[in-house]
């Protein structure tokens, strides 16, 4: 689905990712952790095409396609999407006016018809319930009053309402109290198919019990520099970091 | 400027025909150095020579704003009788200046010394309209006025007087447009008149051209129980200055201004306002929003005044700008002067660029960028234009935005 090769990033000309490599299959689901200024948000944003950053060397196929050479926007029509770490507020943008005219743009750009009010405001209903968000919540201005909680759901239930084939999730669990984390995981299962795929990343391992990774990797200093099964997780939750350094510095 | 003026042929007060003519003998056009006219330049209108011909246009089709209204049209100032409405409705009676005879248009409540543009309009006056609202006449279509400049270098001196008598309720709705016109000015007044317990509503777009003027001033007096509300729309228009004059002379009144302007290329606008509370117990409330692109200028300038006696006033007043270019600018300043203890005022000034995070967030769940920043500029706008009650006017409004800026908010 998703081919990163030797990815270099950059910000106001600070190197952030310093060769990455990683490749994701349909189906599959991905866990990235990584201590705090690893770069992980970085490598979200690079992937969903932030224009602050400037990729100096690397590749990333997507599913067949050059990910770099697009616009945002094409990147998500092609079924790319981020959950952000940090969601906006958007005072006077109607949530879902606004996720109506990203469906029927999306639709437009793949030569599909629009959807109909009455297929669009079913599928409201049904997306809303899956991640338990007050409907009332759905229409309202875009994260705008609303808690931490709620935010992180609203992320989960546009992720729902887009279909995407590849999600990145930018630790969406933190902040999330048990319930919220729950009903926010039971999302992510409920989406998950063979045909998609997802990248979680995340700063505890107790998402993980509720997301099964396929793989974990660690992401420091702008490069994953260790992967493995999902136990990786737990060994990482018990050790903590230091003990990737002092591997690395071997 | 003025060689190629004939004086006016309306039967205004003498008094008044003296007083403009010897400020236009003493006083030249205002410049930055005067305060109310710091950031606005008015130079090229002096280097101008205007004329004021009769034009026709063909149609109205396309400056209709309300499809159900008594029409009246006016081009270069003056009356196209074929084009307006010959039918007026009861309670009201309607008639241009030209038509009125001695002693019938009442005496001016303009300032004529000093106010170059007042005395311009009265020595020079073109043609008017005098709308008189029977007490307790509710006028329900409302009355719309079309303004439309044509031609090379044509002045319309206009004025527009509406008495709403007490207990009355009518909306009037002005349009300024401009058909191949080429440095056409308009320099409008109203003399606006709110009786006891009248309701009267102005809407007002304007949309003239990118080389056309515009000077208008609204003095309004509004008598006890009143309410006076008023829309600016302004679209088009090369120089742009709207004065906005209310002196709220009864008690327990409701005063509400509202503004929208969305300029473009090299476009400047101008919206000063006074509200001068001079009795207790009132209401005013005053939303102006902008969204400046390209190389465009505005200015916000409003004033309120709270009088000594003035107790229990109500007064707000905001003004918010959004920036879409590094080249546009805006100069707002709202200001309150308040000489009551015991009143509720309360002002604001915003002036930013649209949220980039925002944008990008839009863009991110594939909305095009031109969509995002479109929602992002409705959004923006959307608060003072749910003001406007009239669907017509909201309509038409609409579909300016999109034949001007490509702009589909719907
Ligand atoms: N605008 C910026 N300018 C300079 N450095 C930045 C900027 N944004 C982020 N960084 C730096 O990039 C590094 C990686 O940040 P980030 O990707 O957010 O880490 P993570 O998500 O793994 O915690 C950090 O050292 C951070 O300070
Ligand atoms: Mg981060």
């Amino acid at each position: 689905m998703i081919t990163i090769k030797n990815l270099h990033a950059s910000i106001d000309g600070k190197e952030i990712l310093k060769g990455l490599d990683l490749t994701v299959n349909a189906g599959e689901v991905h866990a990235i952790m990584g201590p705090n200024g690893a770069g992980k948000s970085t490598l979200a944003s690079v992937l969903a095409g932030r224009e602050d950053y400037e990729v100096t060397e690397g590749s990333v196929d997507f599913d067949g396609t050059d990910l770099l050479d697009m616009d945002t926007e094409e990147r998500a029509r092609e079924g790319l999407f981020l959950a952000f770490q940090y969601p906006v507020e958007i005072p006077g943008v109607s949530n879902i006016n606004f996720l109506r005219t990203a469906i029927n743009e999306i639709r437009e750009h793949k030569g599909e018809e629009a959807m109909s009010a009455k297929e669009f405001m079913a599928t409201v209903r049904e997306k809303s319930a899956l991640v338990e968000l007050d409907p009332k919540l759905a229409s309202r201005s875009v994260n705008e009053g609303f808690s931490g909680g709620e935010k992180k759901r609203n992320e989960i239930f546009q992720m729902a309402m887009l279909e995407p084939k590849l999600s990145i999730l930018d630790e969406t669990d933190s902040g999330l109290d048990i319930d919220a984390l729950r009903i926010v995981a039971n999302g992510v299962n409920t989406l998950k198919s063979d045909k998609n795929a997802s990248i979680v990343i995340t700063h505890y391992q107790r998402l993980l019990d509720h997301i099964v990774p396929d793989f974990v990797h660690v992401l420091y200093d702008g490069k994953i520099v260790k992967s493995g099964p999902k136990e990786l997780a737990l060994e990482l939750e018990e050790k903590g970091y230091d003990w990737i350094k002092e591997e690395m510095a071997l | 400027m003025l060689e190629g003026l004939t004086p006016t042929s309306i039967l205004l007060d003498e008094k008044e025909l003296n007083s403009a003519q010897n400020t236009l003998a003493k006083n030249q056009l205002p410049t930055t150095r005067m305060e109310a006219w710091k950031y606005t330049r008015v130079a090229k209108l002096g280097k101008t020579n205007y004329t004021s011909s009769e034009e026709t246009v063909t149609s109205i089709d396309s400056y209709r704003i309300a499809n159900d209204a008594t029409t009246f049209v006016f081009v270069n100032g003056h009356f196209s009788e074929e084009l307006s409405s010959d039918e007026i409705p009861a309670g009201v009676s309607i008639s241009p200046l030209s038509a009125c005879m001695e002693g019938e248009i009442g005496s001016t409540n303009l300032i004529l010394e000093g106010e170059i543009f007042n005395a311009l309009n009265t020595a020079f006056l073109t043609d008017g309209i005098m709308i008189d609202i029977e007490a307790k006449a509710n006028v329900e279509k409302p009355i719309q006025i079309i303004h439309v400049l044509k031609g090379e270098a044509n002045l319309s001196n206009f004025k527009t007087i509406i008495n709403a008598g007490d207990f009355s309720k009518a909306a009037v709705i002005q349009g300024f447009f401009a058909e191949d016109a080429d440095r056409a000015f308009a320099n409008v007044t109203s003399e606006i008149s709110v009786g006891t317990n009248a309701f009267l509503t102005v809407d007002k777009v304007q949309y003239e051209a990118e080389n056309t003027s515009h000077i208008s001033t609204e003095q309004v007096s509004q008598g006890k129980d009143s309410t006076f509300t008023i829309n600016t729309i302004t679209l088009n228009g090369g120089l742009v200055r709207n004065n906005l004059n209310i002196e709220v002379n009864g008690e327990n009144c409701e005063t509400n201004l509202n503004g929208a302007y969305l300029l473009k290329g090299k476009q400047h606008v101008d919206n000063h306002s006074v509200v001068d509370h001079r009795v207790p117990n009132c209401n005013s409330n005053e939303l102006y929003k902008g969204v400046i692109d390209d190389k465009a200028t505005a200015v916000f300038n409003g004033k309120v005044f709270v009088r000594k006696d003035a107790q229990k006033i109500n007064a707000f007043q905001s003004n918010g700008n959004v920036l879409m270019t590094d080249d546009a600018s805006v100069n707002s300043k709202p200001e309150l002067e308040i000489y009551a203890d015991d009143v509720k005022c309360s002002h604001g000034s915003t002036t930013g660029q649209l949220d980039e995070e925002a944008v990008f967030y839009l863009r991110a769940r594939g909305l095009s960028e031109k969509s995002a920043r479109q929602l992002m500029v409705s959004a923006f706008i959307g608060d003072v234009l749910e003001k406007i009650e009239n669907e017509d006017v909201l309509n038409f409004t609409h579909s300016l935005l999109k034949s001007r800026f490509g702009w589909d908010f719907e």
